[in-house]
């Protein structure tokens, strides 16, 4: 058995004139929390649409654990998905909405309440899920995804319609599934809603990947290496950092900003010299910081029509 | 590029296999667990119940002269029959034969009829009056029985237990042109010929009627049909109106073999007593000068009951059940469109075929079952609660009655995985509904429950619609040998039984055929 991963290489697909992937490429590996992440319409759903065989590509080719979702025996098995909370028949009460899909795995109803309890809708189970508000609907797809239990999970948006106490619970659920080894890919357009939750991201724009990296690689490229520097003693401290080769720039007040030096190295020549400082910190910037920068082009575009067919 | 640095998930869930019964177990789960769908099977199968019986009684009600056929005669075959007729015979004790010459047959229609008698009467020899040698178990009505005939206009026929019908020469009967008519008994086999002239003689056929007791009745009939014509066409049956017919005809050189113990004719009206829709016609009897008799006979020996209720007028009421049967087909797979829950049902099950397979399976078992219970109700609990008010409908024989009733559940359950196939090819609750409705209830509505067709536009109906199907609930065949309105509104179709159910059942076939195939090329 291959390892659980999802394997997305070269997708692309149209609607009419919306090209809605536009070789579209990245892998999820297992044991992470990867975050797929951009703006509306930037092909997040599409995308998860083509890995669980509900729509085909024009191009391009998506796996799930080195094979075609259509060739996987028992999907829910090997694939829990999330992909809109509301596609429940409203008068069908929720338990009766995961025993069909265990059914359709061979699984049995103890497995069902096993979810329920796991998604916290023991005492709403024998409710109708139409009368599910957006946040418990999405607990209730979160219960189906892990049904089968799956080593892969794709949940598109779970934090929709959740409220505060809810994406807590969510963000702490996805980061233990992860822990446990599982693949695991949660596609958001809000980057806030993964920090400190995703161990990867990746970030796409316009029906292809902008960035796939690490969550620490992110943050520290969008930081760079600027490091704020507060002293009384402005003019001191900026000829022992220009020295030792840095770059000094005012920032008004008693603030320095200096880069070409790493936090540490400043806070030594600063001590060596005795020059008076009351902070030196590395500036930090946030995910959504860099989210924002790397999809500027991206959402900017968005409005433009697409170029005539490949 | 990351290394996966954990040990990956394995899933705590058995290794296993796909298979089509978890599929059909999942989508069972889907059905019973909306109980919008299920409470629209019970009231399809409550309804074609209640508005059988309610259909039966109205049609019994409708009868013009008192109670309708208190005794309904049944053949040996178990259906139900007619039979009446005069008859001058004498009993035959094994094997032997009887030859007789026709020389006219003549008819009048009685029209006008009062309690007193025949106003007045008009010519009219019927298609189907019957003059001949009979050779019949019993003077009961509904014994086994052959018989070779001359008939108003079809010629020399053999006919035995009421459905048999084998032609023999053409041609009507005159004087000038009479008919020789000959039957003869070996055991339980009856041969019968004719001729022309009484030299060459012609076997016609021969049959069997098992089980005759070694003594028969054999001699000379006439019977003539009622002459009718429809008055009045409704929902769950028709009214006809018609007057008697009287058809006497004259026979000579009659011979006799074998032994014939009695020493001299005797003339018996068979009929079924004042309540018969056949009365023995007024001047029923015969005249015996020398070796020539004239015999006057009213009647029919013929399958059907005449003025009878077939039992599928008890099941008129499944169209309306089906209306309901319809909508939740249609929605089993509709509804999945309308909230996006198909792609959940095809992530689950990526083999999409299978899972159309699974729906159509599941939904015919739940319908089929349905209409069994609504249709066996209907005729089973609707036959017993009119007997007891002194109705009664036409025995048919065993395997007619479950090709009615399985057939009618077989209908309703076709008809839903048509709705099931439209549903999934317009992925649109209403406009599924609208497409089944208009393809298979309308042309029958039009054409058999509420005729505003002319017969032949309605005929062309329940030949090429969906509506065809309905003909698995025709109860009585059409009999050529039979003079009676085979008209839809009647409860006869133009297509066969099992043709027209095929008709049905090409439709519904096609149907999710078509909708695999979309459901195959489209996006979920």
């Amino acid at each position: 058995m291959s390892d659980a991963t999802i394997e997305v290489s070269g997708l692309r697909k149209r609607f009419g004139s919306t090209l809605a992937l536009d070789g579209m490429t990245f892998t999820v590996s297992p044991g992470q929390l990867t975050g797929f992440i951009g703006p509306n319409g930037a092909g997040k759903s599409t995308t998860m649409r083509v890995i669980l065989g509900l729509d085909k590509p024009d191009e391009g080719t998506a796996l799930v654990s080195g094979r075609p979702y259509r060739d996987l025996p028992r999907p829910l098995t090997q694939v829990g998905a999330l992909l809109d909370a509301a596609a429940l028949q409203p008068s069908r009460a929720a338990r009766n909405h995961l025993l069909w899909l265990a059914h359709s795995q061979g699984l049995g109803a103890r497995r069902v309440d096993e979810v329920l309890s796991r998604a916290g809708l023991e005492t709403a189970a024998r409710r109708k899920a139409g009368g599910y508000s957006l946040g418990m609907r999405q607990r209730l797809g979160i219960a189906a995804a892990l049904l089968g239990d799956p080593p892969v999970l794709m949940l598109d948006e779970p934090f929709n319609g959740m409220d505060p106490e809810g994406i807590v619970w969510m963000r702490g659920f996805l980061a233990a599934l992860a822990a446990q080894g599982r693949a695991v890919l949660v596609s958001s357009h809000l980057m806030s809603e993964l920090q400190d939750t995703a161990d990867h991201v990746v970030i796409v724009g316009r029906g292809k990947v902008i960035a796939d990296t690490s969550v620490a690689d992110l943050l520290a490229s969008a930081s760079g290496d600027r490091v704020t520097v507060r002293t009384s003693a402005r003019w001191d401290a900026a000829a022992v950092l220009s020295a030792a080769g840095a770059t000094v720039a005012e920032a008004g007040g008693a603030i320095l900003t200096v880069s070409g030096l790493a936090a540490e190295r400043i806070t030594a020549l600063l001590g060596d010299r005795k020059v008076p400082f009351s902070e030196v910190s590395a500036h930090r910037a946030t995910l959504e910081e860099a989210y924002l920068e790397l999809t500027r082009d991206a959402v900017e575009y968005r409005a433009e029509p697409v170029r005539g067919a490949a | 590029m990351t290394a996966p640095t954990v040990t990956p998930y394995r899933s705590g869930t058995p290794a296993g296999h796909d298979s089509f019964a978890h599929l059909l177990h999942a989508e069972w789960t889907k059905f019973r667990t909306v109980r919008g769908w299920v409470i629209a099977v019970v009231v399809a199968m409550l309804v074609t119940i209640l508005l059988g019986v309610y259909g039966g009684i109205r049609s019994q009600n409708g009868c013009v002269n008192g109670p309708c056929h208190p005794f309904i005669a049944v053949g040996p075959g178990g259906e139900a029959v007619t039979d009446a007729f005069y008859f001058v015979h004498r009993p035959l004790t094994a094997d032997g034969s009887i030859t007789v010459r026709v020389t006219s047959l003549t008819g009048v229609i009685e029209t006008d009829q009062t309690p007193q008698g025949p106003a007045r009467t008009e010519p009219g020899l019927q298609p189907w009056s019957k003059a001949g040698l009979i050779i019949t178990a019993g003077l009961s009505q509904g014994s086994a029985y052959a018989a070779v005939m001359v008939t108003g206009s079809l010629g020399t026929r053999m006919q035995w237990n009421y459905t048999g019908d084998t032609p023999g020469l053409a041609g009507a009967v005159s004087a000038a042109s009479p008919r020789w008519l000959r039957l003869t008994r070996a055991g339980d086999a009856i041969t019968s010929y004719d001729s022309a002239d009484g030299i060459r003689w012609t076997e016609i056929g021969t049959v069997s009627l098992p089980g005759l007791a070694p003594t028969v009745q054999a001699g000379m009939f006439v019977t003539s049909p009622q002459y009718t014509q429809q008055v009045n066409q409704q929902i769950s049956g028709g009214t006809q109106s018609g007057d008697p017919t009287d058809a006497t005809a004259a026979f000579d050189r009659v011979s006799l073999q074998g032994r014939w113990p009695a020493s001299a004719w005797t003339g018996t009206a068979v009929s079924g007593g004042s309540n018969s829709q056949y009365p023995t016609g007024s001047e029923a009897g015969y005249r015996q000068a020398g070796g020539a008799f004239s015999v006057t006979g009213s009647g029919d020996i013929a399958p059907g009951a005449a003025g009878g209720t077939p039992i599928n007028t008890e099941l008129a009421g499944v169209f309306i059940g089906l209306i309901a049967v319809v909508v939740a087909g249609a929605l089993f797979i509709t509804a999945e469109y309308r909230r996006g829950m198909i792609r959940v049902t095809l992530a689950a099950s990526p083999r999409r075929g299978r899972v159309l397979a699974a729906k159509a399976i599941v939904l015919a078992a739940v319908t089929f079952a349905a209409g069994l219970i609504g249709a066996a109700g209907a005729v089973w609990v609707g036959d017993r609660l009119l007997a007891g008010h002194g109705f009664a409908f036409d025995p048919a024989t065993v395997p007619t009655e479950i090709r009615v009733i399985a057939g009618t559940a077989a209908l309703v359950a076709v008809a839903a995985v048509f709705a099931l196939g439209v549903g999934a090819i317009l992925r649109h609750g209403a406009g599924a509904v609208t497409v089944v409705i208009t393809a298979i209830i309308l042309p029958y509505l039009l054409a058999a429950a509420f005729p505003v067709l002319p017969a032949g536009a309605a005929d062309w109906l329940l030949r090429v619609t969906p509506a065809a199907g309905f003909a698995i609930q025709q109860a009585i065949p059409a009999y050529p040998q039979v003079a009676a309105s085979y008209t839809p509104v009647q409860g006869y179709f133009p297509l066969a039984p099992w043709a027209g159910f095929a008709v049905l059942c090409g439709y519904a076939a096609l149907a999710p055929v078509l909708a695999a195939f979309l459901l195959h090329r489209r996006d979920a």
